[in-house]
Formats: C-alpha cells, sequence, structure tokens
C-alpha cells in the first residue's frame, strides 16, 4: 500500500517534512516559505549548558517548532502523538497509513540504517515522512535525502524510540483539517514579526543579535580559557551547528533570505527582496567566518586568521543582523 | 553564495548516499536550490568530531586490553553512549552497567544481555564478543583517520 506523495529533498528536514506534508493537502508552499512563516531563523549561544562537554549552540528554535508554528498560522490543525509504549506507536501509524495518510515522524539517527554513517550521532530532532508499506519495508520520505528509503518494522521503531535528549517516544504528527482559504500573507507577516522578536528583544544577552555579540566576545577567550586542544573542539562544535547537513549554509541565513524574496513577491514589497539581498551577504559572512575556524581545527589558518579575527566577523555580522532586523520590523510593522 | 560558488568538497561524508540540498542565488540574484556534495570547513569540523571519538574510543581500547575495564568501555566510547544513555536504551538500571564494565562480570554475561548490548551498539553478538578483532576494523574506518592524513588538499576555497 502506497499514498501518492510527492518526496521533494530540502536542506532542512523539519521544513522538509512540514512542506511536503502540507503540499500533500494542496497547501502548496516552499521549505523556504515553511521555515519563514515559522519564525525558523534563530541564535543561541548558552556556554553555561554543556552538551559532550562543549557549549550549547543552536542556530534554530526547538525540534518541532517549524511544524507546529507554520499549521498553527496557516489555521492547519494537526494530530500530535507521543506514545507510551513502542507497539502502540507502530499500530497507531500502520492505522493512519491504512487511511492513506502520509506520517510525520521524529526520529533518531543513530540508528538510522540509511543515514551517511559519518553524520550518525545521538541527535534525536531528525524528521521524515512515512508515506507506505511494501513487502514489510516502511517507505520513507526523509528531506534531506534525495532518493526515498526504506526501512523495516524493527529498524523504524528503533529510531522513534532512540535515547538520549529530544527523546521522539514515537511522536508522529500529520494535518487532520485544512482550511478552505489559506491566508499566506497573513501568516507571513506574522512570522516576520515574531522572528523581529526573536532576534532582537528576548531580554537574555544569550540569543538572537546579543547571542551572536556573545559569541563574538567570548570566542577570542576561547585559546586562554579552553587550552590549545579543547578550543579547536568549541569551534568544531559550532561549525557542526552553523553548516551541518539542515541549515541550508550559513546557519540557515541562506534559507531565511530566500523566504525574504519570496515573501517580498506574495505581499508586494520590494522592499524585502532588498533585505534578501542583505541577508544573503550575511550568510557569506558566516561562511567566511567558518573558513577561518576550519583552517584553525585543520591547523593550517594564516597568521591573518585568528580567533580575534573570527570574534571581529562576529561583530560585523552581529551588527548587520540587528539592521536586517530593525529594517525588517520597520517594512512590516 | 552564488549558485557557481556552492562548494563541492566531496570527501566521501554522505557514504555514498548522495548529496545535500543548499540555497544560492543565480545570475540575475533569485534563489535557486543547489546540490552540494561537501564544503571543507564543515567536513573538517565533522572530521573533527570523529577524531576525537576515536581518540576516546582507543585510551578506552588500551585499558580494556590491560584487563581494567570490560569491551563494553571501548564501544561506549566509540558509540558516544554515556552510562546513562546505554542505560536508557537497555532498560537497565546504571549500577548494572557500572558492574558489566567489570571484565569478569562482563565475561559472564549470557546470550540475551550481550544481543541487548551489541542492538544499542548497532553490532552483532559476534562483533561484540570478538571485541579485538571489530575495534580494529572501527577504527580503521575512512572518515575516522582524519588527522593522520597529511597529503590532502587544501580546499578550503
Amino acid at each position: 500500500m502506497t499514498i501518492d506523495f510527492r518526496h521533494s529533498q530540502s536542506a532542512h528536514c523539519e521544513n522538509g517534512s512540514t512542506s511536503n506534508l502540507l503540499r500533500y493537502y494542496g497547501v502548496d508552499i516552499s521549505e523556504s516559505l515553511a521555515f519563514g512563516i515559522a519564525s525558523g531563523l534563530f541564535f543561541a549561544y548558552m556556554p553555561f549548558m554543556k552538551h559532550n562537554n562543549l557549549a550549547a549552540t543552536s542556530f534554530r528554535p526547538l525540534p518541532g517548532m517549524i511544524f507546529k508554528r507554520t499549521a498553527a498560522s496557516l489555521g492547519i490543525k494537526i494530530y500530535r502523538k507521543k506514545f507510551r509504549s513502542k507497539e502502540a506507536s507502530m499500530t497507531a501509524l500502520d492505522q493512519a497509513l491504512d487511511q492513506n495518510i502520509p506520517v510525520g515522524l521524529q526520529v533518531g539517527v543513530f540508528h538510522l540504517t540509511y543515514f551517511p554513517r559519518p553524520y550518525r550521532f545521538h541527535f534525536n530532532a531528525h524528521n521524515l515522512v512515512v508515506y507506505g508499506r511494501e513487502n514489510g519495508q516502511y517507505l520513507i520520505s526523509d528531506p534531506v535525502m534525495e532518493n526515498v528509503e526504506s526501512l523495516t518494522y524493527e529498524d523504524l521503531m528503533r529510531v522513534r524510540w532512540a535515547r538520549g535528549m529530544f527523546e521522539p517516544r514515537g511522536q508522529m504528527y500529520y494535518p487532520v483539517e485544512v482550511p478552505a482559504e489559506i491566508d499566506l500573507p497573513r501568516a507571513i507577516i506574522r512570522g516576520i514579526r515574531k522572528n523581529c522578536r526573536d532576534m532582537l528583544s528576548i531580554p537574555f544577552p544569550f540569543f538572537g543579535v546579543k547571542g551572536i555579540r556573545y559569541v563574538s566576545r567570548d570566542i577570542k577567550k576561547w585559546p586562554e580559557k579552553l587550552g590549545e586542544k579543547k578550543a579547536p573542539l568549541y569551534l568544531g562544535h559550532f561549525i557542526r551547528m552553523q553548516e551541518e547537513i539542515g541549515t541550508g549554509g550559513g546557519g540557515f541565513r541562506f534559507i531565511y533570505a530566500s523566504f525574504l524574496q519570496e515573501a517580498s513577491k506574495i505581499l508586494n514589497k520590494p522592499r524585502l527582496r532588498e533585505l534578501s539581498q542583505a541577508m544573503t551577504e550575511v550568510g557569506d559572512r558566516w561562511r567566511d567566518f567558518a573558513v577561518i575556524a576550519g583552517r584553525i581545527i585543520k591547523k593550517r589558518n594564516s597568521d591573518a586568521e585568528t580567533y580575534p579575527a573570527m570574534s571581529a566577523i562576529l561583530s560585523e555580522i552581529a551588527d548587520r543582523e540587528h539592521l536586517i532586523f530593525s529594517e525588517l520590523k520597520k517594512t512590516i510593522p | 553564495m552564488k549558485r557557481e560558488q556552492v562548494p563541492q568538497d566531496d570527501e566521501n561524508l554522505m557514504d555514498g548516499r548522495g548529496r545535500e540540498l543548499c540555497y544560492a542565488v543565480d545570475e540575475n540574484g533569485n534563489y535557486v536550490q543547489v546540490l552540494s556534495s561537501g564544503w571543507a570547513p564543515k567536513n573538517a569540523a565533522l572530521l573533527q568530531a570523529w577524531a576525537q571519538i576515536n581518540e576516546e574510543a582507543k585510551e578506552a581500547l588500551i585499558r580494556v586490553k590491560a584487563g581494567k575495564v570490560s569491551p563494553l568501555a571501548f564501544f561506549m566510547a566509540r558509540g558516544m553512549f554515556d552510562v546513562a544513555l546505554l542505560s536508557a536504551y537497555l532498560d537497565i538500571p546504571k549500577r548494572n552497567i557500572r558492574a558489566h564494565l567489570e571484565p569478569d562480570n562482563f565475561r559472564h554475561l549470557d546470550d540475551a544481555m550481550l544481543g541487548k548490548y551489541a542492538e544499542a551498539f548497532n553490532i552483532s553478538v559476534d562483533e561484540l564478543v570478538n571485541w579485538s578483532e571489530t575495534a580494529n576494523i572501527l577504527l580503521k574506518e575512512k572518515w575516522s583517520e582524519f588527522l593522520r592524513k597529511d597529503s590532502r588538499r587544501d580546499g578550503d576555497e
């Protein structure tokens, strides 16, 4: 039994499963739109919170937010459930598939058999869509993979019950009610406004533009504070959060720029296209930052490629993003 | 990032599993999706993480071979499991796992318990029992050898 589901690759798994699931119900929104409507751009740096002894860093909101916010903003009702037992979670999945419902799942990647092995960490906030069952195999549309995949019952159950941080506990989700009229402009405006608040107005120094300034100050001290061995590990962790599968490059800045470009057309606001270009330039600066970091990690950095140099780039990025979001706020009051 | 600048620094980290999607602008400044086979700085960060994991796994292996700790220690390091995570996966108390980290206790584990560990570590019971051989194979995975390859091109342009 297969559902006529179109697999379309995306940069980020949750944007992708959101956009692919919504498209199945006739709500044709791109990955960038899903990301922007969900106010997906973020930054958090919390050095007091350690993950594998490395400072917690994030370029995205908490897992699950993209689908939740996008659906809420578009007036789409969703079903979302976590389970107590493994078997119950599989039965619920089978029942949904029997009713021709493609199902979004949160899974861990450590045991995800088709996932590239070098990327199989204990990361439990991956998303995919199951769109059928055939010869004892579940058919999988994993948004970050070029092609569709398949998993056995046991393998699928295992990744749905991954343990550790962000345990999925079999979590599954799908849209249940889609309104006849979708008010896309309203959803876009709300998404931009919230993103301006997240980047500019959270009253703690760890989040948004303030968080970027915080790293910019902190990173200069890493070599002294952490030592020659640990400082590059911090850098590596930071770069992985920024660039690893799922960000579309530059810590989601390019996806957001693509969103602003689409928003400019839909809202008929040329100013958004200009801000999109500014956002692209910031994304390029994040990449410049990563190039220096990569060379330091490989011990191939030139004399100019130093921690203070990275600090200066981050400080410039903070200034630019402050300006962009302030301008966005003016454009979408 | 312009379309033609989308990096294709393939170091086989996608494990032959296709490419990933990036966003870049075309000659008219419009956003397009472009597939990338990798990017040097990000490859470096990923390889660094594995080099670190392997270093810890090797240190564990030395202690296993010296008889100070059971082979579980090696697989835990290599698989990035701490006692708490492993206890969650196996659904057994943490103190049991600490007990199984003693070489003597490990030798007396039954097949059912070995099977549970093997499943969590993503290996077979045979591979767990023949840990020395398995360790050699795992430590030789291509993407573990980051820091030893000096002849590699720079490629971060």
